[in-house]
C-alpha cells in the first residue's frame, strides 16, 4: 500500500486532532512499537541491548526533556547533565532510604526532585534570553556536579564517592542492579520512554505546548494574549528537568549500574543538546531520531571498514571515524537546519504526491 | 451608529502622559471610547498613536493620568492582566507565532478561556480533551468568519503578508474581546486586501458588538468606517469628533499639511 490519505475523511474535530490523523502513520507507529517491545529481547544479543539499545532509550528520554525546554519553549539550556545528576542521586538516596518502595515510583519521585531544582535554576530565564541564558544554565551544571562531589551524604559516605544501583524488582522481575537481565532493563527503559513520549506529545499539542511555542516565537504577542512569561517558562524548566531527572536515574540504575559525578559532566549536556539540534528542535520524534543518530552512527562507522574488507591501522581508523561523523553532522545541518524530523516530514509530503513532483 | 457617546464609556483615558526620559511621547491625552463604537486614532508619524495603544494594553505604564476600563481603574496592569479584562490587540508589524500553524495561532488566542488541569492535559483525557474540542469548534467559527479555511494547517510564517494580518485579527478575535485595538490593520495592503479588511472590521463590530479602536493612515478608510476620529500630533490630542468634522478642522489640516511660521 502506498502512502496516501485519499479517502480518509475527517468527520469530527476529534479525529482531526488525533496524534496520528493519517491511518498509515498510525499503523507504522503501532507496528514499530510492538516490534520494539517484542523483537530485541528475543533477538538482540546481550551486547546490543546493554551497549546500544538501553543508552539509546535513556538518551532519547533526556533529549525529549531538553526538546520541551529548548525546542518548544525556546529556552536554551546547558544544564541537562546537572539535572540528570539530580535525578540519579535522588533515586539513589530514595531507594537506599526506602528499599521497599517500587523502583518505578522512585524514578518518578527523583524526576520531581529534579523538577524542583530545575524550577530554581529557571528563574533567570525571566530576564535573560538565548546564549546568555545558556551561560546562566551552565551554573547549574557546574554547581550541581560540584555539590554531589563535595557532600558525601549524597553518596551515603561511600569512600569512592560512587553510587551503585541496588537490586530492585518490578512485578517480581528484577529490573535494576547487578542481577537484572539486560532484557528486563531494556523493557523498563522502553516502557518509560513510550509513556513519557506520549505525555510530552499530549502536552505540546494542547494548551501548555501552545503557550510554550507562543513564548518562543513572539514573547510580546504571547503576553498580550494572556500568557504569563515567568509561569510559562518555569513550567517548561520544571517539566524538562523532570524528564532529565528520570533519564539520569535510569542512566545509573538501568545502564551504568554504578557511577560517579563524571558521568554527568558538561559533555553529557552537550551530547543531549546535539541530539536535539540534529534531530529537530520542536519535535518529539526528532528527539528520538537525534539520539539514534548520535548513538548508532559512530558504531556503524566503526564497523564499516571491516565490513567493506578494508584493513586500516586502528589509530587511523579512529581518526577517520571522527572526521566522517563530524562531516555527517555538518552535512545534515546544511541539508536541513531544522533537523532529521523535518527531513522525515518533507519525505512524507513528497510521498503523498508521488509519482508527481508537485 | 454615530450617536453621541453614552454616559458610561467602555474605556476612559484621562490625562495620560508617557515619557521616555526627557521625551514626552504622549502628553496629557484624554479620550473615551463608547461601547460598540469604532474609533479611529490618526496623526502624523511620531504623533504617539502606538505609544498610546501600548499604554492602554499595559506595555508602558503612564507617567501621569489614569486609564479605566469598564469603570474600574487599570492604569498599572501588566499585559496578561489587561488581556484578562477583555482587551485584545494586533500589532503594526505582524506579530504572529511563525512556527505554529494558523489553527494553533488562533487556538492560542483562546488561552484565557481555557482552564488548566495539568494531569488531565498530560493524558489528553476527559475534560481536557473535551475542552480542546470545544475550543476547536469555536476557532473554526472564526476561521469561517474571516474566510481562512484553506490555510488552517499552514505554518503562519509561510503566509503572504495580507493573510498574516488577517490571521492576527483572527487570533485577537478568538479571545472574544470587549475592546479590540488594531494598530494599522491595513498598512502595506493593496486595494482589494484593504477592502476585505474593512469589511471584516465592520462585520466584527456589527456581529459580535466588539468595540474597536484602530490606528490608520489611509484617510479614505478612516472616513468610511469610523464613527469617531481622534487626532494626535506631537503627543497631544488636537481634535476629536465625527469624521466629517475632522475633515474640515483647521488644526488637523495644519498638522498634516504644515503651517507657515512667520
Amino acid at each position: 500500500m502506498i502512502y496516501r490519505e485519499a479517502g480518509q475523511f475527517k468527520t469530527s474535530y476529534a479525529s482531526d486532532q488525533a496524534i496520528f490523523p493519517i491511518a498509515q502513520d498510525r499503523a507504522v507507529v503501532l507496528l514499530a512499537l510492538a516490534a520494539a517491545f517484542v523483537g530485541p529481547p528475543l533477538l538482540a544479543s546481550e551486547y546490543w541491548l546493554q551497549a546500544i539499545l538501553i543508552p539509546l532509550l535513556i538518551y532519547s528520554l533526556a533529549a525529549i526533556g531538553l526538546n520541551l525546554l529548548t525546542g518548544y519553549a525556546g529556552q536554551l539550556s546547558l544544564g541537562t547533565g546537572g539535572f540528570m545528576a539530580v535525578g540519579a542521586y535522588a533515586a539513589f538516596k530514595l531507594t537506599t532510604a526506602f528499599p521497599q518502595v517500587s523502583i518505578v515510583l522512585v524514578f518518578l519521585l527523583s524526576g520531581l526532585v529534579a523538577a524542583g531544582v530545575g524550577l530554581v535554576f529557571g528563574i533567570p530565564s525571566l530576564r535573560i534570553k538565548g546564549f546568555y541564558l545558556a551561560v546562566a544554565t551552565l551554573a547549574s551544571q557546574f554547581f550541581l556536579v560540584w555539590l554531589f562531589n563535595k557532600v558525601a551524604w549524597f553518596s551515603n559516605y561511600a569512600s569512592s564517592g560512587t553510587i551503585t544501583a541496588p537490586d530492585r524488582a518490578v512485578l517480581g522481575v528484577t529490573v535494576t542492579g547487578p542481577s537484572a537481565t539486560a532484557s528486563a532493563r531494556y523493557l523498563t527503559a522502553l516502557a518509560l520512554v513510550t509513556v513519557f513520549a506520549l505525555v510530552a506529545k499530549n502536552l505540546v499539542r494542547g494548551r501548555v505546548g501552545r503557550s510554550w511555542m507562543a513564548i518562543r516565537d513572539r514573547d510580546i504577542a504571547a503576553e498580550i494574549i494572556g500568557v504569563r512569561p515567568l509561569r510559562t517558562k518555569l513550567l517548561a524548566f520544571g517539566i524538562s528537568s523532570f524528564y532529565c531527572g528520570v533519564a539520569g536515574a535510569e542512566l545509573v540504575f538501568l545502564y551504568l549500574g554504578s557511577a560517579e559525578t563524571q558521568a554527568f559532566d558538561i559533555g553529557l549536556s552537550f551530547l543531549i543538546l546535539f541530539m536535539v539540534i540534529i534531530g529537530g528542535r520542536g519535535s518529539i520524534l526528532g528527539s528520538v531520531l537525534g539520539a539514534v543518530f548520535i548513538v548508532l552512527v559512530p558504531i556503524f562507522l566503526t564497523n564499516a571498514p571491516h565490513a567493506l574488507g578494508l584493513r586500516l591501522p586502528v589509530a587511523l581508523q579512529k581518526q577517520i571515524e571522527l572526521m566522517v561523523f563530524g562531516g555527517l553532522i555538518v552535512f545534515f545541518l546544511i541539508v536541513e537546519p531544522r533537523g532529521l524530523a523535518r527531513l522525515w516530514q518533507i519525505t512524507k509530503e513528497k510521498l503523498r504526491l508521488w509519482p508527481f513532483p508537485h | 451608529m454615530s450617536q453621541p457617546a453614552p454616559a458610561r464609556p467602555l474605556l476612559e483615558v484621562d490625562g495620560v502622559s508617557v515619557r521616555f526620559g526627557a521625551l514626552v511621547a504622549v502628553n496629557r491625552v484624554s479620550l473615551a471610547i463608547a461601547p460598540g463604537e469604532i474609533l479611529a486614532i490618526i496623526g502624523p508619524n511620531g504623533a504617539g498613536k502606538t505609544t498610546l495603544l501600548n499604554a492602554i494594553s499595559g506595555f508602558y505604564h503612564p507617567y501621569e493620568g489614569r486609564i479605566a476600563f469598564d469603570s474600574t481603574d487599570r492604569t498599572m496592569l501588566s499585559p496578561p492582566d489587561v488581556a484578562a479584562l477583555g482587551i485584545a490587540r494586533t500589532f503594526q508589524n505582524v506579530a504572529l507565532f511563525k512556527g505554529m500553524t494558523v489553527l494553533d495561532n488562533i487556538m492560542t488566542g483562546r488561552l484565557l478561556k481555557m482552564r488548566g488541569n495539568f494531569l488531565l492535559e498530560a493524558l489528553y483525557w476527559g475534560p481536557a480533551r473535551r475542552q480542546e474540542l470545544e475550543h476547536r469548534a469555536f476557532v473554526e467559527r472564526i476561521i469561517d468568519f474571516l474566510e481562512i479555511q484553506a490555510i488552517r494547517k499552514t505554518p503562519a510564517g509561510r503566509l503572504p503578508y495580507g493573510l498574516q494580518k488577517r490571521v492576527e485579527l483572527a487570533r485577537a478575535l478568538a479571545a472574544e474581546p470587549k475592546l479590540l485595538l488594531l494598530d494599522e490593520p491595513m498598512a502595506g495592503m493593496n486595494v482589494e486586501e484593504k477592502e476585505d479588511m474593512c469589511r471584516f472590521v465592520l462585520d466584527t463590530n456589527q456581529e459580535f458588538g466588539t468595540t474597536i479602536a484602530l490606528i490608520e493612515h489611509d484617510m479614505g478608510v478612516v472616513m468610511d468606517i469610523s464613527d469617531r476620529v481622534v487626532v494626535l500630533d506631537y503627543g497631544r490630542k488636537i481634535a476629536d469628533g465625527a469624521p466629517e468634522h475632522i475633515r474640515k478642522d483647521q488644526a488637523v489640516l495644519d498638522a498634516y499639511l504644515g503651517v507657515a511660521h512667520d
